[in-house]
């Protein structure tokens, strides 16, 4: 009894962990999510675009110490200058490796369907693991040393980067929102999620979107790789695979296709890993996505809210 | 004749390992091959099957060890007859939530049942040990055949160092038989069923779901059969292995070696048929030993070559599906029998 007022005590806190790996789960899942039904095949290596993202950004911010360039941080986060630009090329480097993958391996494989796309991706995903793995080593690599301390805000400890890394997910999810409703290039891809063949006949130019959909999907997994590194203090190659079972749980549980349906799937997903903590060891937090996995199959296999 | 007999035994070492890949093969033949099921965590029913094997066969916990279960010291075949059953229990739990379900589902679940499995042999003390894995596994007939060996090494002390050192490798050779013989029955058994009515019935359901269900097939059921079956030849396999490794822990069936490596193989030797799947466990091991003696050549440190010979691997597969999809072999076209071509 004691032991369950002491678990249930922790919660409060767990809710703030949660919603911090869910929003960085968020970036992750959405892009999936949106790959998976435009282009329609489970893109096994996205979890490992988010570690490139990551890695991408560690080299930029290792290019500009070299450089000289000044780390002094911003007010009370623990980074500076470096990491705009970081973020900058990350994203840019992320999208264009993306889209050449595309283009020599992808593209050709797309009119033998999606179950040898989805097998191609496996193997994408295991070299690009070991092409970080070659090159940076099987360590953690840390993007700054320094030691944030957490602030107390109504007894929950929070840091000014998680602060952060809440508000970026949130503005880029807004920045997304926007884009699919509003501009005819996001109509466009809505409109080939839903049906490609449709969308084609109405003279939408299917190839763009699909290099659109990769952009866009690419970009927020390296936004949301480098968050890892900025929550977690490190990275390692190990990275993309341990986010690729939450983030497939969190499309699956928001409806494939669905970006915001992936959103609610990755706070859920988030929310509950850390939760979970409370009353099972934290060695089995990642078995937790698959638990919530399972259980949407067995009772709501379309999603939450899918189901049209 | 030295040289030569070194050769030979590391031979005998080569083709027991590509030998076990081969009963992996086999069972994802299974799967993917004839079923059309994306099984991407083999490495899980892999890892059911050894420790599961490991436990029944094995010695009772050490003073040392952690964990206070299994080791009954039943015989070797109840170990890989257990082996078979366990994973094939994991698998029909696994098959309920997904057979229904579009393909990938079942590639999404096994994975997560892959990894779960994986964080239960490294964190639970009481079953698997966690990190220090079980120890002592028996190798079967191990005793006597070593005894024999030695006996005869000490009647007859004056013959060749060569010939000496073929017959201390003797037990290899046994276990080599052993599996051989194992996979040869696996073999068999595989061809008589994708020969079956049953099994064109798998094909069918690979080729056109709702066309087999039109014909009246119960489609899930058939698919629970054959993930459920495949998944108990993986599990042999696991057994397989961790009697002759003797030592097993969470890092053998890590997601590349207990996954993707079989996948590779069996594209590469060609899907949806035996011997393509037995060929490309020999092939693609043989390159993947292969390239270990190429990495003496090269100026970097252990865990930079093995990334890359993982990277060369991964490209492999991606050069199979772009230019040779069927893989060496290709698919036998026609399964019957009836028809003997």
């Amino acid at each position: 009894m004691e032991q369950l007022v002491e678990s249930i005590s922790k919660i409060p806190q767990l809710i703030v962990y949660g919603i911090i790996s869910g929003s960085i789960l968020t970036l992750g899942a959405v892009g999936l999510s949106l790959t998976y039904k435009i282009l329609n095949f489970a893109n096994f290596a996205h979890g490992d675009v988010m570690a490139l993202g990551a890695f991408f950004a560690l080299a930029s911010l290792t290019f500009l110490r070299w450089l000289g360039v000044s780390a002094t941080p911003f007010g009370s986060l623990s980074f500076g200058f470096p990491m705009i630009i970081a973020f900058i090329i990350a994203i840019l480097l992320t999208a264009v490796t993306v889209i050449i993958i595309d283009r020599i391996l992808y593209k050709k494989l797309r009119k033998t369907g999606r179950i040898i796309l989805l097998v191609a991706s496996v193997g994408v995903a295991l070299s690009l693991r070991n092409i970080i793995q070659f090159i940076w080593g099987p360590d953690p690599q840390y993007y700054f040393k320094k030691i944030q301390i957490a602030k107390k805000i109504l007894g929950i400890r929070i840091k000014p980067d998680e602060i952060l890394i809440i508000g970026i997910a949130v503005l880029l999810v807004l920045l997304l929102h926007l884009f699919l409703q509003y501009t005819k290039m996001g109509k466009a891809m809505r409109a080939t999620s839903d049906n490609m063949e449709l969308a084609r006949v109405t003279g939408i130019d299917t190839d763009k979107i699909i290099i659109w959909t990769w952009v866009i999907g690419s970009a927020l997994a390296a936004v949301g790789g480098i968050l890892v590194g900025i929550e977690n203090k490190f990275i390692t190659p190990e990275l993309g695979w341990q986010l690729l079972l939450p983030i497939f749980a969190a499309v699956i549980l928001g409806g494939i296709g669905n970006p915001y349906g992936a959103m609610a799937g990755a706070m859920i997903i988030g929310l509950s890993e850390e939760i979970s903590t409370a009353f099972i060891s934290t060695a089995y937090k990642p078995a937790v996505a698959f638990i919530i996995l399972v259980i949407v199959l067995l009772f709501k296999p379309k999603g939450l809210f899918g189901g049209k | 004749m030295e040289n030569l007999v070194g050769i030979l035994n590391y031979l005998v070492f080569f083709a027991i390992t590509a030998g076990i890949y081969a009963v992996l093969c086999l069972g994802l033949n299974i799967h993917w091959g004839y079923t059309g099921l994306l099984n991407i965590g083999i490495a899980g029913f892999y890892a059911v099957g050894a420790y599961t094997s490991a436990l029944l066969s094995g010695p009772p916990p050490g003073a040392m060890d952690l964990r206070i279960f299994g080791g009954f010291e039943l015989p070797f075949v109840v170990g890989l007859l257990g082996a078979a059953v366990v994973s094939g229990i994991i698998a029909f739990l696994i098959g309920i939530p997904t057979l229904r379900l579009r393909e990938d589902y079942l590639a999404i679940a096994t994975i997560g049942i892959a990894e779960t499995i994986r964080l239960i042999l490294k964190n639970a003390d009481w079953l698997t040990n966690s990190v220090w894995g079980i120890k002592h596994i028996p190798s079967p007939l191990f005793d006597p055949i070593q005894s024999g060996i030695s006996g005869f090494l000490k009647d007859y002390p004056n013959i060749p160092q060569w010939l000496k050192s073929l017959i201390s490798n003797g037990y290899n050779w046994f276990y080599l038989i052993l599996i051989l013989a194992i996979l040869a029955l696996i073999y068999i058994v595989s061809e008589r069923i994708v020969r079956s009515p049953w099994g064109r019935v798998l094909r069918a359901i690979r080729e056109d779901e709702d066309m087999a269900a039109m014909s009246g097939k119960n489609i899930f059921w058939f698919k629970m059969q054959s993930l459920v079956l495949g998944a108990m030849i993986v599990g042999m396999g696991g057994s397989l292995y961790a009697h002759y490794a003797k030592f097993i822990d969470a890092n053998t069936f890590e997601p590349f070696y207990g996954t993707f490596l079989i996948w590779v193989m069996l594209i590469a030797g060609g899907s949806g048929n035996n011997k393509g799947a037995i060929l490309g466990a020999f092939v693609i091991w043989g390159i993947w030993a292969g390239t270990d003696f190429f990495s003496g050549y090269l100026a970097l440190s252990g865990i930079r070559v093995a990334s890359l010979r993982v990277i060369a691997i991964g490209i492999l597969l991606e050069l199979i599906l772009l230019y040779r999809p069927q893989g060496i072999l290709g698919e036998e076209k026609r399964v019957s029998k009836m028809i003997k071509d």
